[in-house]
């Protein structure tokens, strides 16, 4: 039964997907459901850590600068195959999510926020300072599109339907991995670390390994997001993009998979349709991100079903002891 | 039924730990024969968690040696003793509140599955058969503590009596050599406490081995084939419920006199 629940979901979301392909004409359209794409594979990583493995990152716009810039430096400037730079871009992302990871998961809450703070700091300063290779603050452009077997992906329709279809696969992915042995293992030891010790699972390796994962996923995003824009900057890679990132996550909701694409959407499209958002962009989310915690700290879809839920239970004249 | 004598699963040997000035464990040794129900009984405050800890992996011992199964396991991490087939319980039930029932008993499958991190994002067919494997002993382990008919009922709202069960059967779900058994009759009622009683002797009628830590006398004479008391850290007492109850170190430090079997 639960098998059929979700092939319902994935064809349903298939449908949504090439149904605007066909339907939509606006290029301008197209380009903000591939931002709401790509910010869709950064936030669902960063729930697997955050929402069910319970592990804060502040820092994981990192790894996504890391993957749009390895895709970046290695077409524009020494021309090698986009796809392959993409590889290139996933191994290294990975590599230094497992030399930051190895330390830094030893540590807890607090401690291990900022540790990836400070890992997104120093990354933001490398990409700003190796201007040789980086082009420094001021970006690097020129950047080739992506092309799938000679045809190349260089409008935002094109594009779309690729974004899609790897939004597509890495939702299936980590659904099926939130109900799988590793997926229990962690959402176990978010709950109680001793007990999922007490049964054999190494904690330690687990919170690398989805670590490793989460970043993985980023640099996949930023890669696809270099190819998209053909120019990438710093600026987009910095603390305030990490936390951006952190308030799609709990206003989407923590561990829910299909919360992360609602959490991307509504912050990605919000921005758009607000100007005030251009001046009080900081104070907006940070605003958000306040409410969201203090009121449905669950976030948005399962935050307004309780409240739902509550209000009905009182009107029975149910009571909460 | 009579074991031979050489044939102990868990041996402690001068097992030491402080705490800073407070010296919790005390030069410790005794041995726990293969198949048996060990209970250790001492006041509150007298080592006895501290003593499951140091088992379990939980804790260091700064001198002694614990070993298992013919090797030495002091010193290793909590995962790595739960691997070599020691399970247990917590004094304050340590269940995972955001995962069901059943879920829980699952992740006690956890060391006699494979399916890693890839594996179980693609779920190929042999991770599928797996799961489905897991799920299949996990509602064995369930059915034996009577649990089934809640398997998919959050874990967290489930009375502390039936909190308790659900901590076994995910214990027992690991298959272990030894089950290390932390208070659990502690807020269990009458009917409940006889019924954890049935249990553990049917764990013995299995093979299992237990190691029980328990402040009722009652359940614990009615159960242990031998007795460790424990008192301010250190053992004064270790051998079958009847020299127990006449000892008079323990009657004067734990049992008082007016206890009768």
């Amino acid at each position: 039964m639960r098998f059929a629940g979700l092939l319902n979901r994935w064809v349903i979301f298939a449908i949504a997907v090439l149904a605007l392909a066909a339907g939509l004409d606006n290029e301008y359209y197209f380009t903000l459901l591939n931002f709401i794409g790509i910010h869709t594979l950064l936030v669902v990583g960063l729930n697997l850590l955050l929402g069910y493995a319970g592990q804060i990152s502040l820092g994981h716009a990192a790894f996504f600068g890391l993957g749009a810039y390895a895709s970046g430096i290695l077409t524009a400037t020494y021309g090698v195959n986009p796809w392959l730079a993409l590889l290139a871009g996933l191994a290294i992302s990975g590599l230094a999510a497992l030399l930051i990871g190895i330390p830094a998961l030893k540590l807890r809450g607090y401690y291990l926020a900022m540790a990836t703070l400070g890992f997104g700091i120093i990354v933001y300063i490398v990409l700003n300072e190796a201007s040789h290779l980086t082009g420094g603050p001021s970006g690097l452009s020129g950047i080739p599109s992506l092309s799938l077997a000679g045809f190349p992906l260089n409008t935002a329709r094109r594009l779309y339907l690729l974004i899609w279809l790897a939004v597509g696969v890495i939702l299936a992915l980590s659904a099926n991995l939130v109900e799988s042995r590793t997926g229990r293992a962690l959402r176990a030891l978010h709950d109680t670390e001793a007990a999922a010790e007490s049964l054999g699972v190494d904690t330690a390796r687990m919170k690398l390994k989805i670590f490793i994962w989460s970043a993985l996923y980023a640099s996949l995003a930023g890669s696809l997001y270099a190819h998209t824009l053909n120019f990438i900057a710093p600026a987009s890679f910095g603390f305030m993009f990490s936390i951006k990132l952190v308030t799609m996550v709990v206003l989407g909701g923590m561990a829910s998979i299909w919360g992360s694409l609602l959490g991307a959407g509504v912050l990605t499209v919000l921005p758009e349709v607000l100007t005030a958002f251009h001046d009080f962009e900081v104070i907006i989310f940070g605003a958000i991100l306040m409410v969201v915690m203090i009121f449905l700290p669950r976030g948005l879809v399962r935050g307004l079903m309780d409240l739902r839920e509550f209000r009905r239970y009182k009107r029975e004249g149910g009571s909460l002891v | 039924m009579s074991l031979p004598p050489d044939q102990t699963l868990l041996e402690l040997h001068e097992v030491s730990l402080a705490f800073g000035g407070l010296q919790a464990v005390e030069r410790v040794s005794f041995v726990v024969p293969e198949g048996a129900v060990k209970a250790v009984i001492g006041p509150n405050g007298a080592g006895k968690t501290t003593l499951f800890h140091l088992v379990s992996g939980f804790l260091s011992p700064q001198q002694g040696r614990i070993i298992f199964q013919a090797a030495e396991i002091q010193g290793l991490p909590a995962h790595l003793i739960a691997r070599r087939g020691i399970a247990r319980t917590f004094q304050l039930v340590q269940l995972f509140d955001h995962l069901t029932v059943l879920e829980n008993v699952m992740v006690g499958r956890h060391r006699l599955s494979r399916a890693g991190l890839l594996a179980g994002a693609l779920q190929l067919p042999r991770t599928r058969a797996e799961e489905r494997h897991i799920r299949a002993r996990a509602m064995e382990a369930l059915e034996f503590v009577g649990l089934a008919s809640r398997a998919d009922q959050s874990a967290a709202v489930l009375p502390l009596g039936l909190k308790r069960l659900l901590e076994i059967a995910r214990a027992l779900a690991t298959e272990p050599s030894l089950l290390l058994l932390d208070e659990p009759a502690s807020g269990l009622d009458t009917v409940e406490t006889e019924r954890l009683k049935e249990m553990i002797l049917a764990f013995k009628e299995q093979g299992l081995t237990t190691l029980l830590v328990e402040h009722d006398m009652g359940l614990t004479m009615e159960v242990a084939d031998e007795i460790a008391v424990l008192n301010y850290g250190k053992l004064i007492a270790d051998g079958p419920p009847r020299a127990i109850q006449k000892n008079p170190e323990v009657i004067a430090a734990y049992l008082g006199t007016d206890w009768q079997a």
